[in-house]
């Protein structure tokens, strides 16, 4: 199949960037849409020029690195699918493909279609941790979960920190990792002991990173290759309104 | 003790996205409860000048509830509007650079994207509305008469301030009547993604609940709508007529 690519270039933080057009011609419909941008990659280098920068590492849908929003929507679209996963087949012959970065204040530009994610590390280290105690291994039936809370943890646990929620968002908004976060840990018995000091610390550090707020609008929750649900949401709101409660905010 | 802990509590409502989208949803709530007793109020006008009257001069006698429930209403206003303008600047700041190719709002309804845009709107109708019947202005009324001089003239009722005819009188003007359709129906098209976003906002819901609030939020609006539309709708086509006018208007 022979598409157009309507492509994001950017030098570096500084430059103002603009889109690039390239034709590709046949592309194999079996490839990832990563491995088609090699494929185009290739191509640059050859011509000796910069080949097109974008973030991957695992390539099978598990580490959260690819991030490209593909004609307007965060990892193209397809459901609880990441770019990486994403196969040429679901695009028709002679299609225009536009590709774009994350945008968000809180993301900001590296080069290309990088962005500069680490916002969401310093959201984690605010609190999305257990702080454990040394010592062996504990026993595991020695603390028993509810089979509910286990399958919800696990559930709110998939998410891989991609930023597809932010990209999606029109208030790019970290509701959805947030509340994924801190309902993975607040489910789980050893979670619970810091459940108030983390929903506030992580909330603070999204405000202070520049994300928006949330208006209930689902787009997060349409794009999201895990499937994290806008009830996690609800939940984070939940834990806050707790955290208040218990602790004034203090 | 006590101080220091409110003090705690107002810094995180008034001063993180979640505690403002937490102020955002509590005044909401209070000003739905105010529309749906105001539609009530209003669809009085169907059970005749006598009952519509009565609730209005009992409304207005008592002027130490009076007061404080104005009061009340406009500092939801006002924590409303101010969360709303806040968040909204701070969202857009969230995303200085938008998308170029084909912006596509995954899953967010056309009500969830227009919040503040209907809400001003509907704040700028209040005003005139206020200005039009319960302040009594005149000169904005566009039916040539002084609502202040109409009075029941006769009966138990008698010096009664006529609501009723005043209603009446004031929707007679198509232009009057329209504006109050078109303020109703931006009204509910808020309602409409606010009703069920509250519920989110405030952690107030799980994933079995959510259907269900959401046809909540749906079916209450077009209730509120058909109910306060049905007042000028009556009077415009002739429905309902003002019969306690003195003979002059006959
Ligand atoms: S919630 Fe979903 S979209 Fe957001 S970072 Fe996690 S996996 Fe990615
Ligand atoms: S590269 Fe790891 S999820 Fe796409």
């Amino acid at each position: 199949m022979n598409l157009t690519l309507k492509i994001w270039r950017q030098k570096d933080a500084k430059d103002i960037g603009g889109f690039e057009t390239h034709e590709v011609r046949e592309v194999n419909p079996d490839m990832s849409f990563l491995e088609m941008l090699d494929v185009v990659n290739e191509g640059l280098i050859l011509r000796g020029i910069e080949p097109i920068a974008f973030d991957s590492d695992c390539r099978e849908g598990i580490c959260g690195a690819c991030s490209l929003v593909i004609n307007g929507t965060a990892h193209g679209g397809h459901k609880a699918t990441t770019a990486c996963q994403l196969h040429m087949r679901k695009f028709s012959d002679g299609e225009t493909i536009t590709v774009e970065p994350w945008r968000a204040r809180a993301f900001p530009m590296v080069k290309d279609l990088v962005c500069d994610r680490s916002a969401f590390d310093r959201i984690i280290q605010a609190g999305g941790f257990v702080s454990v105690s040394t010592g062996g291994v504990p026993d595991a039936n020695a603390i028993p979960v509810a089979k509910e809370d286990s399958d919800q943890a696990m559930d709110a646990a998939q998410c891989i920190g991609c930023g597809a929620c932010v990209a999606a968002c029109k208030n790019a908004s970290a509701m959805l990792f947030v509340a994924a976060k801190v309902s993975h840990l607040a489910l789980m018995p050893q979670g619970k002991v810091e459940r108030e000091r983390r929903a506030l610390n992580m909330v603070a550090q999204m405000d202070t990173e520049g994300f928006g707020a949330c208006s209930v609008t689902g787009s997060c929750e349409a794009v999201c290759p895990k499937e994290i649900r806008l009830d996690f949401i609800a939940r984070l709101n939940r834990e806050y309104g707790r955290a208040l409660l218990h602790r004034g905010g203090g | 003790m006590i101080g220091a802990h409110g003090m705690k509590l107002a810094a995180q409502l008034f001063g993180t996205t979640l505690g403002r989208k937490y102020l955002m949803a509590l005044s909401g709530a209070g000003l739905f409860g105010f529309t749906v007793v105001h539609m009530l109020g209003n669809l009085q006008l169907f059970l005749g000048p006598e009952s519509l009257n009565r609730y209005a001069q009992f409304l207005q006698s008592n002027k130490e509830l009076l007061w404080p429930a104005r009061l009340g209403l406009l500092s939801m206003v006002a924590i409303h509007l101010w969360s709303a303008i806040k968040l909204t600047a701070e969202n857009k700041a969230a995303r200085p650079v938008q998308y170029i190719g084909d912006p596509n709002p995954v899953a967010a309804t056309f009500a969830s994207r227009t919040m503040l845009m209907s809400g001003l709107i509907v704040a700028a109708f209040a005003i005139y509305h206020i200005l039009h019947f319960t302040v009594q202005v005149p000169e904005i009324n566009f039916v040539s008469v002084d609502f202040k001089t109409f009075h029941v003239a006769e009966g138990a009722q008698k010096g009664f301030h006529d609501v009723y005819r005043m209603m009446v009188t004031g929707f007679q003007n198509p232009f009057v009547s329209g504006f109050y359709i078109l303020a109703v129906g931006l009204l509910c098209l808020h309602l409409s993604h606010g009703l069920s976003a509250l519920f989110q906002t405030l952690g107030l819901r799980n994933h079995a609940w959510w259907p269900l609030i959401q046809r909540f939020g749906i079916v209450a609006s077009l209730l509120l709508f058909l109910g306060y539309i049905t007042v000028p709708v009556a009077v415009l086509s002739g429905l309902v007529t003002a019969t306690t006018g003195c003979d002059c208007c006959k």
